[in-house]
């Protein structure tokens, strides 16, 4: 095999096995943050004798908490852009873009930056899961009842 | 086991996302908006309360249980309220994920500057 024989090879492969590593490590994170959360619903639900559904709600609140906090700390968006979708597609994800969004705008003052652009990223999230969300209930009860 | 399936459940999803993301041109805005829309359309065929007894924080903490639960929340609302309940409890189970994130992103945004 010649030089540009394995150049080509080795172009062919690297894309490849880079989107191979990426979903990897999306599916790692994702995984290993899930397992966590489980980890502490069950803590919540024997220290503080919690129900299971509203141990579910302090995890949402203690997940966006840490997001928030590590996104302000300057920490996340590292990790974000190492880890993909494993830190975007949690709740970690919608915690991250309205707290970094909420940052980048501040300078612009607090009505016109803060104010106008808080939900410039998160705000594609809450208006089709809205909008979706209520046509499919209207749906769901003429179907179901 | 639970702790299980909350992993391989919650890495399945985001792997599912980072493939979308990998082999196509879809943004991370669009990623989260459409995993949203499919978490309302798979609790509309009940598909995802199942998802969240099987698989536990492995479908809670992902984006589309906020879909799961807008739908939840509309088709709950219509049984406590007849037709004006879809619209007063859409919005009645994810207001902890959107309150909490609201003030917990104002808050920071307040006490920290920005890093470039």
């Amino acid at each position: 095999m010649d030089k540009d024989e394995y150049k080509k090879l080795v172009k062919e492969f690297t894309p490849k096995e880079n989107k191979l590593n990426k979903a990897l490590i999306a599916f790692l994170v994702g995984g290993g943050l899930s397992f966590g959360g489980q980890v502490i619903v069950s803590i919540l639900q024997i220290t503080f004798g919690m129900e299971l559904s509203s141990a579910y709600l302090w995890l949402c609140v203690i997940t966006i908490f840490l997001a928030s906090f590590l996104t302000a700390l300057g920490f996340f968006d590292n990790l974000v852009s190492k880890s993909g979708c494993g830190l975007i597609i949690p709740t970690t994800g919608f915690a991250h873009s309205m707290t970094s969004s909420a940052l980048d705008v501040k300078k612009d003052g607090l009505i016109t930056g803060l104010g106008a652009s808080f939900f410039k990223l998160a705000g594609s999230v809450l208006l089709y899961g809205i909008v979706s969300s209520f046509f499919l209930s209207i749906l769901g009860v003429i179907i179901y009842g | 086991m639970i702790y299980f399936n909350a992993f391989v459940l919650g890495g399945l999803i985001c792997l599912i996302g980072q493939l979308i993301l990998d082999n196509t041109k879809l943004t991370p805005g669009h990623i989260t908006s459409l995993f949203t829309v499919a978490g309302a359309f798979l609790s509309f065929l009940g598909i995802y309360p199942k998802l969240i007894n099987w698989g536990g924080a492995g479908a809670t903490m992902m984006i589309s249980n906020f879909g799961n639960l807008l739908y939840q929340g509309g088709y709950e609302g219509f049984h406590n309220e007849e037709i004006i309940g879809i619209a007063s409890g859409l919005l009645s189970k994810v207001s902890v994920a959107i309150t909490m994130a609201i003030v917990f992103a104002f808050v920071f945004a307040i006490i920290f500057k920005p890093k470039d």
